[in-house]
C-alpha cells in the first residue's frame, strides 16, 4: 500500500518522469512543441499552455530550470482567459476552480527539459532582428509609460495584485524571458502568434527598449521584496 | 482537361481565404471581452485597476452616437484616434478590414442601434 502511494506521489510530482521523451511525451499534451502557432480562433481557445516551440528564443535557462521545480502561476486568468472567468457583482471575475497547476519537476527532469526546451530556436531571425541597448530607466518613469502612456497595464499585473488579468504577469517578465524576445513580441506580437491576444501597439524602438529596460527593473525589485 | 484540373485548386483556394476570416463573434471573444466583459457592458476581467471603464456596448445612447466609420477607426487605430482613451488599442494588425467591418456590424447587434437612432 505504502508503495502505492508513493509511486502515486512520484508520478505527481513528476519525479516519476524519465529524463528522455518528456517534451515529447508529457510536455506536449498541453503545449505546441513542434509549431506552427495557432493559425486560427478555434485552435487559440483550446491551448492549455504557451507554445513552446520557440521556447530557446524565449526564455532564460536557469529560469526553466527553477520555475519547472516549482511552478507558480504566470497568467493569472489561465492560456485562454476566456474558458477562466465568471460573471461577478461587478464584472467578470476569474474563476480560480477552473484553473490547473503545472505538474513540478524533479532537479534532474527540470535540467533536462529546459536543455532540450532550448534547442528548440526557430525564431533566431526574429530576435535578432532586435538590439538591447544598455540604457536606464527609473521604476516611476517605466511604470508611466507602462500605465498611462502605452495602457500595457490594463492587461498585465505589474505587481501580484496590480493591474490586468488577462495576460501573463510582467513582474518576473525580465527574469523569465530573454530581451531580446521581450523586444520582439513587444514589437510585433503577431509575428510569433498570429492570434495573440496582445495587439500591436506599433512602439517605436525608444519605447521598446524603455518597456525592456521597465521589465528589467521591475524583476529586479520583485527579486528583491522577496 | 487543364480546366478540370484547375477548378479544385481555385476552390481550395477560395474556400482556405474564407477559413482564415474568423467570425467577429469569435473575434469580440478573443480581443473585446477581456475589457468589455462576456456581455459587452464594459465590466471585462481586466478592468479592477483600469483608469477609463471600458465601454458599454450594450448602451445605446453612446453607441448610436458613434458612425460606423468612427468605430471602425477607433477599433483599427486605437481609441487615441478618436480622442479617447490609449487604453483601447489599435486592432490593425490583428483583424483585418474587412473583420473590422463585420465587427462594426456586430457591435450595432449589441446596441440594438444604429448611428442616430
Amino acid at each position: 500500500m505504502r508503495k502505492t502511494i508513493f509511486a502515486i506521489l512520484l508520478g505527481f510530482s513528476g519525479a516519476g518522469f524519465a529524463g528522455g521523451g518528456m517534451l515529447q511525451n508529457e510536455c506536449s499534451t498541453c503545449h505546441n512543441i513542434t509549431g506552427p502557432a495557432a493559425q486560427t480562433l478555434k485552435e487559440a481557445f483550446e491551448k492549455k499552455g504557451p507554445d513552446l516551440f520557440y521556447a530557446g528564443n524565449k526564455y532564460r535557462q536557469e529560469w526553466l530550470v527553477s520555475w519547472l521545480q516549482k511552478p507558480q502561476r504566470i497568467r493569472p486568468a489561465g492560456m485562454y482567459y476566456g474558458n477562466h472567468i465568471k460573471a461577478g457583482a461587478k464584472g467578470d471575475e476569474v474563476d480560480v476552480s477552473t484553473l490547473n497547476e503545472h505538474v513540478a519537476l524533479s532537479k534532474a527532469d527540470a535540467t533536462s527539459v529546459a536543455a532540450e526546451l532550448m534547442r528548440l530556436k526557430p525564431h533566431d531571425d526574429l530576435t535578432a532582428k532586435e538590439k538591447i541597448g544598455a540604457g536606464a530607466i527609473s521604476k516611476q518613469m517605466g511604470e508611466m509609460a507602462f500605465n498611462k502612456f502605452l495602457g500595457c497595464m490594463a492587461c498585465h499585473l505589474i505587481e501580484p495584485e496590480y493591474g490586468g488579468l488577462s495576460g501573463p504577469e510582467v513582474y518576473t517578465a525580465a527574469k523569465r524571458l530573454q530581451p531580446e524576445y521581450m523586444a520582439s513580441y513587444i514589437r510585433s506580437p503577431q509575428a510569433w502568434d498570429p492570434k495573440s491576444w496582445m495587439p500591436n501597439k506599433h512602439l517605436s524602438d525608444i519605447n521598446i527598449q524603455k518597456m525592456v529596460n521597465y521589465l528589467k527593473v521591475l524583476s529586479e525589485e520583485t527579486e528583491n521584496a522577496k | 482537361m487543364r480546366n478540370r484540373l484547375l477548378l479544385p485548386v481555385l476552390l481550395a483556394t477560395c474556400c482556405i481565404q474564407v477559413q482564415a476570416k474568423e467570425t467577429p463573434a469569435d473575434n469580440y471573444k478573443a480581443y473585446c471581452v477581456q475589457c468589455h466583459g462576456g456581455d459587452g457592458k464594459g465590466g471585462g476581467v481586466n478592468i479592477r485597476d483600469i483608469a477609463v471603464v471600458p465601454r458599454d456596448h450594450t448602451d445605446v445612447k453612446s453607441m448610436s452616437g458613434r458612425s460606423d466609420e468612427t468605430l471602425f477607426k477607433a477599433i483599427k487605430e486605437g481609441g487615441a484616434s478618436i480622442d479617447k482613451s490609449i487604453l483601447m488599442p489599435p486592432w490593425d494588425a490583428t483583424l483585418s478590414d474587412e473583420e473590422i467591418k463585420d465587427m462594426v456590424q456586430y457591435l450595432r447587434v449589441l446596441c440594438k442601434c444604429n448611428f442616430g437612432s
